[in-house]
């Protein structure tokens, strides 16, 4: 269990200070700065303290009435130098660097500056993605091509969510009746991972997603691949499988283009097959898992909306072979 | 001069600030002790990736209620409540608040409301959509049961019981300071309270606002969050965070406060640039009105509106820096005698700066953007929550306990609680900053291995096992200072303030001559202190005719008048109970139950007004 779990976590990682996009970088190189400068603050508040511990008990005046208020003009000026002016100046030049120069990379693009818009959509608890202009719709996992600049409109089916993949770009909320955008970018091909970031429920935790940064070429060929219609079943076994899909329960939820199963309430399966993840990066997308995903989907992720089916041994044996057959 | 009455009744019927505090402070150590409990789960769960300790519905119920918890029925409560109501009085040189039946009144509501809230945690059905509870989870739709209902009856309930206090706070401040307590002259500690106050007092009927609407939303039909008809999920988060950023404010002024009394006396020194602390204590709380939306800088609000906030927030920077810098330097040019109380000041500056810039950071709208949701801000607030609200309870505990019991507490063990608690937190907070940059949001029950966050985490949980361990020391000291502690005497650190002046602990009256006052440092002007002496001797300004109060004018603190204020009274109490049964029919949708028990807090109302506050014959 914990050795497919640790599978399950692999495939990218999510550190913001690892960036893979200039707006990424901006933000990361930013966050050093402040840190730099923070630590400075800081140090200086804790030496002004320690430099009273080590004078501790060394001058006997206070509440003496000779002198009351020992030093109090000089620290008037240290107040109001140190607690007024030199901070209202290192505020504004944040101010300035962070809301005028760098927002103008993690604001949302102007739709003509982009190549290519890609829709994120929130659902309780997975993504769903659409590249509108094909037919193509894919859960779980977001290819883009490389160094091209992608408009990405996050929606949500249902409660708030946060489409956020920290390598690429900041993180936006998807707020019910409102499109929010933001720009997503990568300089290398590679995996980058995502997840859900605003609290949306049980299953929260387990709302990953993965980014796959292709080449220009691979993608298009991946895209056309997923605008195709699923795959027709090719074995005696996996036909019974897509018999069991389309006649029982699991077309009331799933879609999959070119049958008769048109569910929106969990992720298209049209070209499940294709995906390295299940579940939103809850596990690997492998025939074993995927047979114990189907019996027994509360095990992996409690809360889903998925129930667990009553289903026979020799019928989820053709359930997966029908799924893996679906490239 | 007046008695309490003994026994049982004595401390239910009471109206003495003093108690009414104590009956606060226990209170809130119980249900700080809960909070702290459902931490050490939170965190025990964290421990390591794919723990199991406990199921995600559970862990949604905890991490929810320990938000609750420890801002609506610990924090608050403990200092406005505990802290306020016994030392507000005390250092105004006051006999009692400007309304104490109200006072006792707040005191059941907020017992109430606690009991009220914890009772869906014991039933398993407690909130569970966050602290900050955002719709549509928080609907009907997604959050069917009582769940949330129990959030919103008991975040109104606990409301009605701040905002008494509040109002009783800010009239106490402004018409019974002792004659003579000019504005000027009033201690810092009192500014902060007067600050946090009208905090409270406009910030909570936003928040009351919202969840009543989401309360008829959920259970009459209304559609004020519902966007399918024609509602906004934003307008619970702008009238939330409208409540919740003043809150913040609200929630550390008070600590201010605790600070601004305890480094005069363990420096012996005047708190430096006086007039700016005390402006600053109060312009914090009016800025901190204006920074809300900053919250909500990833909901996608237009550029102009998330900069317009970003500038906000820089501006809110300005008071907390005035207020460090004047901290340090009083413990700069005084004579820091590092006793207990002193060091958690010391750790309370240090934790409050290192939260404040990590603050600071979050007006660079795409670095907040970035890290908003993610463990960073957990860090950020509870450097502050933690670091900069509780740190100075703690050294107020320490400081006040001889004043409270009249016993001294134990040094030794008392610095060891301090370094304990101190190293822990950081253990506990620090890595969170780390693990948040490496992405790890918040809520999440569970977290993969392979991400990198799994050493931090256990840290983490290691730093909330040492700062149990200090908590309980802490705890430990106090009680058995209370019991084997050396008698402390009325002023044993030379503190500044009044309530150095008066025996410990403080009889019923307080004080037995009305105070002469002609500065903030009172206890520290040895020819008044001497005349109070004198009068008492010659029976001047003794006011010995039952609860005899002066009241003087809200500015410069003249003489007013001479009031007679109420004394024990059971309908507080009673009052209480009747608006306990009313949440509680209104959460069961018994609407003609409803009706009835509006009916008897009517009747309850009528008594109450029926007895004139009289003091017995003598």
């Amino acid at each position: 269990m914990l050795l497919l779990l640790t599978l399950a976590g692999c495939g990218g990682s999510q550190n913001t200070l690892n960036p893979h996009s200039h707006p990424a970088a901006d933000i990361a190189n930013l966050f050093w700065v402040m840190m730099a400068v923070s630590f400075g603050g800081l140090a200086l508040i804790t030496g002004l303290l320690v430099f009273a511990w080590v004078r501790r008990g060394r001058r006997g005046f206070g509440a003496d009435p000779d002198d009351p208020h020992p030093g109090e003009r000089p620290s008037w000026f240290v107040v109001v130098g140190m607690g007024v002016v030199f901070p209202l100046m290192v505020v504004i030049a944040l101010f300035v660097v962070g809301n005028g120069v760098i927002i103008s990379s993690t604001q949302a693009p102007a739709a003509s500056s982009t190549a290519m818009t890609v829709d994120a959509i929130g659902h309780q608890w997975y993504w769903a993605f659409r590249y509108p202009g094909t037919k193509a719709v894919t859960a779980g996992e977001l290819h883009i091509p490389v160094r091209t600049r992608v408009n990405l409109v996050a929606t949500t089916a249902d409660v708030i969510h946060s489409f956020w993949v920290p390598e690429l770009n900041r993180k936006v909320d998807t707020i019910p009746g409102r499109q929010n955008r933001i720009l997503l970018y990568a300089n290398t091909p590679g995996v980058f991972r995502g997840q859900c970031a605003e609290y949306c429920g049980l299953q929260h935790a387990h709302m990953g997603m993965l980014v796959i940064v292709q080449s220009k070429a691979q993608f298009r060929t991946w895209l056309a691949k997923q605008s195709a219609p699923a795959a027709a079943p090719t074995t005696a076994l996996a036909r019974h499988g897509e018999q069991i899909f389309l006649d029982g329960p699991c077309a009331s939820c799933h879609a999959i283009r070119g049958t008769s199963a048109r569910g929106f309430v969990g992720p298209d399966l049209t070209h499940l097959a294709s995906r390295t993840t299940l579940a939103g990066l809850t596990i690997p997308n492998r025939a074993d898992y995927l047979a114990r995903w189907i019996v027994d989907s509360q095990h992996f992720k409690p809360g889903n909306q998925m129930p667990d089916f009553n289903l026979s041994q020799r019928q989820v044996h053709a359930l997966v072979a029908y799924l893996e057959g679906l490239k | 001069m007046w008695q309490s009455r003994p026994g049982v009744l004595g401390w239910v019927m009471t109206t003495d600030h003093k108690r009414i505090g104590l009956l606060y402070f226990w209170t809130t150590l119980v249900l700080f002790g809960a909070g702290g409990a459902e931490a050490l789960i939170i965190r025990t769960q964290l421990i390591q990736p794919n723990q199991h300790v406990v199921g995600p519905s559970t862990y949604d119920q905890l991490f929810t209620m320990h938000g609750i918890t420890m801002i609506f029925f610990f924090i608050i409560p403990m200092t406005t409540g505990a802290f306020g109501n016994y030392l507000l009085p005390l250092m105004l040189g006051a006999r009692d608040m400007a309304f104490p039946r109200m006072n006792a009144l707040s005191f059941w509501i907020f017992l109430g409301s606690g009991i009220f809230i914890y009772t869906s945690l014991f039933l398993g059905i407690a909130p569970n959509a966050g602290w900050f509870d955002y719709v549509p989870l928080a609907n009907a739709k997604f959050d069917p049961g009582h769940a949330i209902d129990f959030y919103c009856l008991g975040i109104i309930f606990n409301g009605i019981s701040s905002s008494l206090t509040a109002a009783n706070f800010i009239v106490t401040i402004l018409k019974m300071r002792a004659p003579g307590m000019s504005f000027n002259r009033m201690p810092l500690f009192c500014f902060a309270f007067l600050a946090a106050s009208w905090g409270l007092l406009f910030a909570l009927p936003s928040l009351t606002a919202d969840t009543i609407f989401l309360f008829l939303d959920r259970n009459v039909g209304t559609h004020f969050f519902d966007v399918a008809k024609g509602g906004s999920t934003l307008l619970w988060q702008h009238l939330f965070w409208i409540f919740g950023h003043p809150e913040v404010y609200i929630l550390i002024v008070p600590a201010f406060g605790i600070a601004t009394e305890i480094i005069p006396a363990f420096t012996q020194r005047r708190v430096v640039a006086f007039p700016l602390v005390a402006v600053a204590e109060l312009l914090v709380v009016f800025i901190g009105f204006g920074v809300w939306a900053h919250h909500m800088f990833a909901t996608g609000m237009p550029t102009v509106t998330v900069v317009f906030f970003a500038a906000a927030t820089a501006v809110v920077v300005i008071p907390s820096t005035i207020q460090v810098f004047a901290w340090c330097m009083t413990f700069v040019t005084g004579n820091a005698r590092f006793k207990t109380p002193l060091l958690f000041i010391a750790g309370f500056i240090f934790m409050f700066v290192a939260g404040g810039l990590t603050g600071i950071m979050f007006l660079a709208v795409p670095f907040d953007q970035q890290v908003t949701d993610t463990y960073f801000v957990i860090a950020h607030f509870h450097y502050i929550i933690f670091g900069a609200a509780v740190f100075p309870i703690f050294g107020g505990m320490y400081f006040w306990f001889p004043k409270v019991t009249g016993k001294l507490y134990f040094e030794l063990p008392g610095q060891i609680s301090f370094w304990l608690i101190f190293l822990g937190t950081n253990l506990l907070f620090f890595p969170m900053h780390i693990v948040g940059l490496e992405g790890m949001p918040r809520r999440n029950y569970t977290y993969p291995s392979g991400l990198g966050w799994g050493p931090e985490n256990l840290a983490e949980t290691i730093g909330s096992y040492i700062t149990t361990v200090g908590i309980v020391v802490l705890l430990a000291n106090l009680l058995v200072s209370y019991f084997r502690g050396l008698p402390a005497g009325p002023d044993p650190w030379h503190g500044a303030t009044l309530e150095w002046t008066i025996p410990s602990p403080p009889p019923e009256y307080n004080f037995a001559v009305i105070p002469k006052v002609s500065s903030a440092y009172a206890n520290w002007d040895y020819a008044d202190r001497e005349e109070d002496r004198r009068k008492l001797a010659e029976g001047v300004m003794v006011l010995e005719q039952g609860h005899e109060q002066p009241v003087s004018s809200p500015v410069d603190g003249w003489w007013a008048e001479i009031v007679e204020m109420p004394h024990d009274s059971p309908w507080p109490i009673l009052l209480a109970v009747a608006m306990s049964i009313v949440f509680v029919l209104l959460l069961l949708h018994l609407w003609m139950g409803f009706c009835f028990a509006l009916a008897g807090i009517l009747l309850v109302l009528l008594g109450w007004h029926g007895e004139e506050p009289q003091e017995r014959e003598a």
